[in-house]
This record gives C-alpha cells, sequence and structure tokens, in this order.
C-alpha cells in the first residue's frame, strides 16, 4: 500500500521535474499577482503592510487553484486513470498520494517563496515565520479539497472555470484562518488559536478528503 | 405486497409523478393562504418596534427565507446521500429540484438583509459571520447547479452533484465557525446579531406563520420542478408518453 504510494508521488514528481514549466508557470503566477496589487492599489507602506497577509493568502489560493486541472487530466486523456483505478490497492491511498504529489509541487514552492513576497510588502521579519508556518499548513489542505473538484470536473467542458467556482467557497475557512493568524502576530498577539484550527482542518481534510477524492473519480470515469 | 415495498412504493417516478402533483396543488394553497395571513399580521396587527420603527418589518421576509435556505440545503444533501446509498434515481431528481428554490431563498435572505442593514445599522453590508456564510451558501447551491448543468450524462451528474453537496454540507458549519473564530479573535464583531429582542408574541406568530407559508411554498416549487425533470428524465418510458398524449 505504502509501496503503490511512493510511487504514485515518485511518478508525478518525476513527470512534474521533466515538464517544468508547467510548475514554473503557477509559481510565476503567484509572484506576479501579488506584484500587481502594490501597482494597482498604490504603495503606502502602512497600506501593504495590513493588507499583505490576504494579498499573499489570495494569490497562494488563486495559484493554486489553476495547476489543479492539471492533476488528473492528462492520465485520463492517456488511460493511466483507468488503470490506477482498476488497481488492487485502495483508490483513497493512491488519491491522497496524487494530491501530496499536487501539494510537492504547486504548495511547497509558495511557503518557500511567501517570505520573498513578504520582503516586498515591507512586513517585518518576525512575521515571515509566521506566514511560512501558515501557509505550510494551509496548502494541503488547499491540494486535497481541491483534488476533490478537480475529479468531479474531469473531462468536462469549461472545467477550469467551473472548477473554480466549486472549490473557492470551500477554501474560504482555509483563507480565513491563514491570514488571520499573520494578522495575529502583526497585532502583538498568539497566532496560536488560528494556527491550531489549520492544523486541525489539515487532519480532517487528510482523513475524510482521499475517500471523497476516490468516490468522485470512480463518479467521473465509469 | 410486504411492508418494505410499500415504503419504496412512492421511489418510483410513475407512481410518484401524479401524487406530486397533488401534493404540489394543496401546498401551494396552503402557501398562499399562510403567506397572505403572515403577511397581514405583519403588516397591520404586530405593533411597531420602538428602536427600529417599522423598519423591522422586513423580518417577517427575511428570517423565514435565511431558515428556509440552510434547511434546503440540509434537505438536499440528505436526498443526496439517499440517492448515493440506494441508488434511486428519484432521489438525486429531488436534489436537482431543491437547489433552484435553496438559491432563490438564500437570495431573497442576502436582499432583504441588506435593505434591513441600511436603515438600522447604516450600510448595506458587513462581513458579520451570519452574511458571510449566507453569500458563500449562495455559491454553493451555485455550484452545484452549475456542476449538474455542465454534465451532459444525468447519471454522472446526479452522482457528483451529489458528491458536491455532501462535500458542502459538511464544510457549511466550518465555515460559519471560521469566520465567527477569525473575527472574534482578530477584529472583534461590528455589530452584534446574537442578542435577540424580546419579541411581543404577535410578531412571534407572524414569522412563525410566514415561515410555514414559505415552507409550503418549497414544497410546491420544488415538486413542481421534480415533475419537470421526470418527464424530462423518462420521456421514453409509456407513463409519460401517455400523460403527453393527455395534455396534448
Amino acid at each position: 500500500m505504502l509501496a503503490a504510494a511512493r510511487c504514485i508521488v515518485y511518478r508525478d514528481l518525476l513527470l512534474a521535474l521533466r515538464r517544468r514549466s508547467d510548475v514554473a508557470t503557477a509559481l510565476l503566477f503567484f509572484v506576479i499577482v501579488t506584484s500587481l496589487f502594490p501597482l494597482g492599489i498604490g504603495a503606502e507602506p502602512d497600506l501593504l503592510r495590513s493588507i499583505a497577509p490576504g494579498v499573499i493568502w489570495v494569490a497562494a489560493l488563486l495559484s493554486c487553484m489553476l495547476s489543479l486541472g492539471r492533476l488528473f487530466a492528462a492520465d485520463h486523456a492517456d488511460g493511466t486513470l483507468e488503470q490506477l483505478l482498476l488497481s488492487s490497492e485502495p483508490l483513497g491511498v493512491i488519491a491522497a498520494a496524487k494530491a501530496l504529489a499536487h501539494w510537492l509541487v504547486s504548495g511547497l514552492p509558495l511557503v518557500l517563496i511567501a517570505p520573498l513576497i513578504a520582503l516586498q510588502y515591507d512586513l517585518p521579519a518576525p512575521l515571515f515565520g509566521v506566514l511560512a508556518l501558515s501557509l505550510l499548513l494551509g496548502t494541503p489542505v488547499l491540494s486535497m479539497i481541491g483534488a476533490i473538484g478537480a475529479a468531479l470536473t474531469l473531462g468536462l467542458r469549461g472545467g477550469g472555470v467551473l472548477l473554480s467556482l466549486l472549490v473557492l467557497p470551500l477554501y474560504v475557512p482555509v483563507l480565513i484562518m491563514g491570514a488571520g493568524s499573520v494578522d495575529m502576530v502583526a497585532a502583538g498577539l498568539a497566532p496560536d488559536g488560528q494556527l491550531l484550527l489549520l492544523a486541525a482542518l489539515l487532519i480532517v481534510a487528510a482523513a475524510f478528503a482521499p475517500w471523497a477524492i476516490a468516490a468522485a473519480l470512480r463518479i467521473s470515469v465509469e | 405486497m410486504t411492508a418494505q415495498m410499500k415504503w419504496f412504493w412512492y421511489a418510483s417516478p410513475q407512481t410518484f409523478f401524479p401524487l406530486a402533483g397533488v401534493l404540489a396543488r394543496w401546498c401551494g394553497a396552503a402557501a398562499a393562504v399562510l403567506c397572505a395571513v403572515g403577511l397581514y399580521i405583519g403588516l397591520f396587527v404586530a405593533p411597531t418596534d420602538a428602536q427600529q420603527g417599522d423598519a423591522y418589518r422586513i423580518i417577517f421576509i427575511h428570517v423565514p427565507a435565511a431558515w428556509m435556505s440552510m434547511f434546503l440545503y440540509v434537505l438536499m444533501a440528505f436526498w443526496a446521500a439517499a440517492g448515493l446509498a440506494f441508488n434511486t434515481r428519484l432521489s438525486h431528481m429531488m436534489a436537482s429540484a431543491l437547489a433552484p428554490t435553496g438559491a432563490l431563498f438564500t437570495f431573497i435572505a442576502l436582499w432583504t438583509g441588506s435593505f434591513w442593514g441600511k436603515p438600522t445599522w447604516g450600510t448595506w453590508w458587513v462581513w458579520d459571520a451570519r452574511l458571510t456564510s449566507e453569500l458563500i451558501l449562495l455559491f454553493l447551491y451555485f455550484g452545484f447547479m452549475a456542476l449538474q448543468a455542465a454534465i451532459d450524462d444525468p447519471r454522472r451528474a446526479d452522482k457528483a452533484g451529489a458528491l458536491l453537496a455532501l462535500v458542502g454540507v459538511v464544510n457549511v458549519p466550518i465555515i460559519y465557525f471560521s469566520v465567527v473564530w477569525g473575527y472574534t479573535m482578530n477584529k472583534g464583531a461590528s455589530v452584534s446579531l446574537t442578542k435577540a429582542p424580546s419579541m411581543a408574541a404577535t410578531m412571534l406568530a407572524g414569522m412563525l406563520i410566514m415561515t410555514f407559508g414559505f415552507w409550503f411554498y418549497g414544497i410546491a416549487a420544488v415538486l413542481l420542478r421534480a415533475r419537470c425533470i421526470m418527464l424530462e428524465r423518462e420521456h421514453a418510458s409509456d407513463w409519460a408518453g401517455r400523460y403527453a398524449k393527455g395534455i396534448a
């Protein structure tokens, strides 16, 4: 069971490595969107400091969603997905491995690059840690919930826009807790409450999302 | 006929179709009567509020619509779960039929809420937990309808929508509490909606009668829509053909 999961993660990472531009596009999107806000709103340092957590988190949500369309599409097109569904390994484990690979490719780079964006927004250095930690806890939830939507919209016309309509409302709790934790530290308070709630969301998503992804895949492929 | 067979007697579109027609007619009539009585009590009998004046009278529409919007989403998720568990077509048809009425009530709750907010709080909108989660609820209804509309195969549309409704119904309380906790820990709620003012008995009566009126309207509208969906899906069957000939 673990061998199958490891195999899927390894394969997806290898595929991502062979098509580096796909990974880079989502990351560049994140950087560009966050760079647009100071240009549109104005570069007042106080204003930028106060909107930074929200802007970075919203950009992370959108960037994560952009890469969701590719999660199952290629496997669906070349028949790999049917083989995965026929596999003797539990489909939930396979779905969890796919979501994990998606997070490693699209979520983890955001966590690493977020402090750089925070510099652009003139956030004080003590906030970098909590920003990265909140993204580290929150982005896996985005990948798992997003994978449910990606599986449901597999092969539909207008899938990308539809996916955003399905998935973005479900991202709201992660956004509120993630941006809220940074706001707390900025206000001089402890972010424990928000971070623990993010961790709780992560645990609940890890427990239930793989089975929902598996059910959605079965519905879409049968 | 065993008891179990009787229980599932109306689970077939053929037998449910005429029953839905009769129920829709009676529930529609009940809704008209109850709403007329409720509006009369609300607009003419109930006393004017000491603090809010006559502006408060929108609650006779607003509160029942908000209750129904949440109740219908749970009901939709219930039929979706029943459809997935028992693989009954009619359950999925009921879930599809519930979504537009639920979205309508959600929209009415938001709309009348902002009409109520302007004279009492001085603003059309605040990012309060109730308003925000009601808005997200509207998006969830739209997502359900958009997903079903995008899928051509009715069987896949049924099941995909059902799964989405179940994921949504788990998320609604999480969204509500995340907004509550997010705001209380952050900025402090700007407007407190939780203190229920003491309510005159006639006000409460008017509101409850309106709630039952909306409830019966919901049943009637959903059953009429379910009848249309049944005819559309079963148009190749004998009973649908006989019905179509009868009204032609």
